[in-house]
């Protein structure tokens, strides 16, 4: 292992440069919605963007790390030669990260989920062999492709039906919107920071039991929803540009909403997407500092800080205009409409991270979105486009495998 | 660069649809000076109204092949697409008639005999109320997708499109009059004359008829 600290900085290295691509570029979807809505600045959303993606990576990124890092390829038949594990690894972020780029500068739409799959799956086999790779597992990783965005579709439906028939339809719906938008804000907070806690904080050094994390959870949630509702009660009518129902009122009630819903979104983003950068660089760091493959030692915090540093920085340098173009473009999405979306998409993802499947937000998103619209919530969605967003990783998995296989071949060529 | 998240959502059809109508009734509302210069015979002015009719039915022309082009078949909407574009085509035809009715006294420089001057121009701005009040009902078009087409909202367009046909009935009322006293005074005017008033009092009727279409278009959306 002379080549130690070649290597660990090699992985930090492509390890930020993807970060930083998820961060100047995917992440502009997750937080684009509040935006076009209207519920927050572009600078308000930087700062909650940063804090929480944050936050998500460190407190509940670890068990998709952990998916990423070992529970794609069956290490045991990699015991005996640790650097074709560092090598593959080192590649698969390589290939990952430059796909981004291409499809970020054509504009396809691709998922960094879906690529560093394909790119971990394409060097095992043609490295390792077919056989090295979990396919069980990989499996299931695929399935949760199909199942997040049906989920996010499902939850999203019956959160928009609900908000219609509580609050929409009804004679008075400002009055309603006042009175259950803090049961919403309660419901959304307490079902995110509970996943969060049962599965999250073993990376922090803190274990909680079961009923420790419904009271602490229970508590948060009622905090949060006590401050909303301070706020809420606070909007004023806005005579002129209301009319019989309030409408343009209701929306300011859910736009406060949408702050909520933008801090989850960005915590999900964090919590899924941050281990897809991290993960290929948390296996190399570990494997290179013992020299043994398939150790089980938990995922160091330290890398979970860098992922989220590296997606922060994409944010700061590129990000920001790219959220500013896709914010203005999804005006369609008003605070009620985008409140169901994020809602169920954070969940979602939430969800998904706290069982390890590396799940891409941006297509649990257009599922969310596809669920409102099924409920009648939005004018117009272009099916074409939806369904290219889905068919986009037919490509994104062999590209993201091909890629890999060649920069595998020439890591080894130059460093083994 | 180009997002694929933003583009999935289309351009919504309610605010050009809500900017047609409101230049569909302009037009029709038009129809009440030009022909209070037609009985009195002010044929200058009345060219000037014309032209009025002519510039509005154009600009609708317009937003009426925007919307359209906005509605490709791959959109998925709370409305069926077949509705919306009905919607647009029924208030597209306001316009269309004002600027044929419009024609018809212009091209004949048609006289309306004095004893119907006044139940004529009666009849043209009963009309125009029903454009109005169609107006009124797609100018709730927003708040009706706001709602899902469900509920209080609902009710109140109801309510509108009931009073929409309110109006329409009155417009027939007064039409099946016109006739009647046209008939009866049918052996004193020129033949030619006589079938060409008909006409007139037939197609600016046609405007009534249309405001109470949009409303049943608008009932059908409800419905679904």
């Amino acid at each position: 292992m002379e080549l130690m600290y070649v290597y660990i900085g090699l992985a930090a290295l492509f390890g930020l440069f993807m970060a930083w691509g998820i961060g100047a570029n995917d992440l502009a979807n997750a937080m684009a919605t509040s935006i076009g809505s209207g519920a927050l600045t572009i600078k308000q959303a930087l700062l909650v963007a940063a804090v929480f993606e944050f936050a998500g990576a460190v407190l509940a990124g670890g068990e998709v790390t952990s998916t990423i890092r070992k529970g794609m390829i069956d290490t045991a038949t990699l015991v005996d030669q640790p650097d074709t594990l560092i090598f593959g690894m080192l590649a698969a972020l390589l290939a990952a990260g430059v796909w981004l780029l291409i499809a970020s500068r054509k504009g396809w739409p691709v998922s960094t989920t879906h690529s560093i799959v394909g790119a971990i799956v394409g060097f095992a086999v043609v490295g390792v062999g077919a056989d090295a790779v979990q396919w069980a597992k990989v499996g299931t990783i695929a399935a949760s492709w199909v199942v997040s965005p049906l989920i996010a579709g499902i939850i999203a439906y019956f959160t928009f039906t609900s908000i219609k028939w509580l609050i929409l339809i009804r004679p008075d719906p400002l009055v309603r919107a006042r009175r259950y938008a803090p049961m919403y804000i309660f419901i959304a907070v307490f079902l995110i920071v509970l996943m969060t806690l049962f599965k999250g904080l073993k990376h922090v050094g803190l274990e909680l039991d079961t009923a420790s994390c419904y009271a602490v959870a229970f508590c948060f949630a009622l905090l949060i929803a006590i401050v909303g509702r301070w706020f809420i009660a606070r909007i004023p009518i806005d005579e002129k540009a209301n009319r019989r129902f309030h409408f343009y009122t209701v929306e300011k009630v859910f736009a406060v909403l949408m702050v909520i819903t933008a801090c989850s979104m960005a915590f999900a983003h964090g919590s899924n997407d941050v281990a897809n950068a991290i993960g290929p660089v948390a296996a190399v760091i570990s494997i290179a500092q013992e020299g043994v493959v398939g150790q089980q030692s938990a995922v160091s915090i330290w890398i979970l800080i860098l992922g989220g540093l590296g997606i922060v920085a994409g944010l700061a340098t590129y990000g920001r205009k790219v959220i500013a173009t896709v914010g203005s473009h999804i005006t369609q999405l008003t605070p009620s409409r985008g409140f169901s979306a994020e809602v169920a998409a954070a969940f979602t993802i939430v969800f998904a991270s706290s069982t390890g499947m590396p799940v891409s937000t941006t297509h649990t998103l257009v599922g969310a979105v596809l669920g409102v619209g099924m409920a009648k919530g939005i004018s117009a969605i272009n099916l074409g486009i939806v369904g290219r967003i889905f068919l986009s990783w037919v490509i994104t998995i062999p590209a993201g495998a091909i890629l890999a296989i060649i920069f595998f071949y020439i890591l080894r060529a130059v460093l083994g | 660069m180009a997002n694929y998240f933003s583009k999935i959502f289309g351009a919504s059809p309610v605010g050009p649809i809500q900017e047609h109508m409101e230049l569909c009734y302009e037009a029709a509302k038009e129809l009440i000076t030009f022909f209070d210069y037609v009985a009195q015979s002010d044929w200058d002015k009345v060219q000037d109204s014309r032209a009025r009719i002519v510039q509005l039915e154009n600009e609708a022309d317009e937003i009426k092949k925007q919307v359209r082009s906005n509605l490709p078949k791959s959109m998925f909407m709370p409305v069926a697409r077949e509705d919306l574009l009905e919607l647009v085509l029924v208030q597209d035809r306001i316009p269309n008639r004002a600027r044929d009715v419009s024609g018809l006294v212009i091209g004949r420089k048609m006289e309306i005999p004095v004893a119907m001057h006044d139940p004529f121009l009666k009849f043209v701005s009963r009309n125009v109320d029903a454009a109005k009040k169609a107006r009124k009902t797609i100018r709730e078009l927003d708040e009706l997708y706001e709602t899902g087409f469900r509920g209080a909202e609902a009710e109140l367009v109801e309510s509108l499109v009931d009073e929409l046909d309110q109006i329409e009935n009155d417009t027939d009322d007064m039409q099946a009059g016109l006739r009647a006293q046209l008939y009866a005074m049918e052996e004193d005017l020129p033949p030619i004359d006589v079938m060409f008033l008909y006409r007139v009092i037939e197609v600016m009727g046609d405007i009534g008829d249309m405001a109470e279409r949009i409303g049943r278009r608008l009932e059908v959306m409800m419905a679904h």
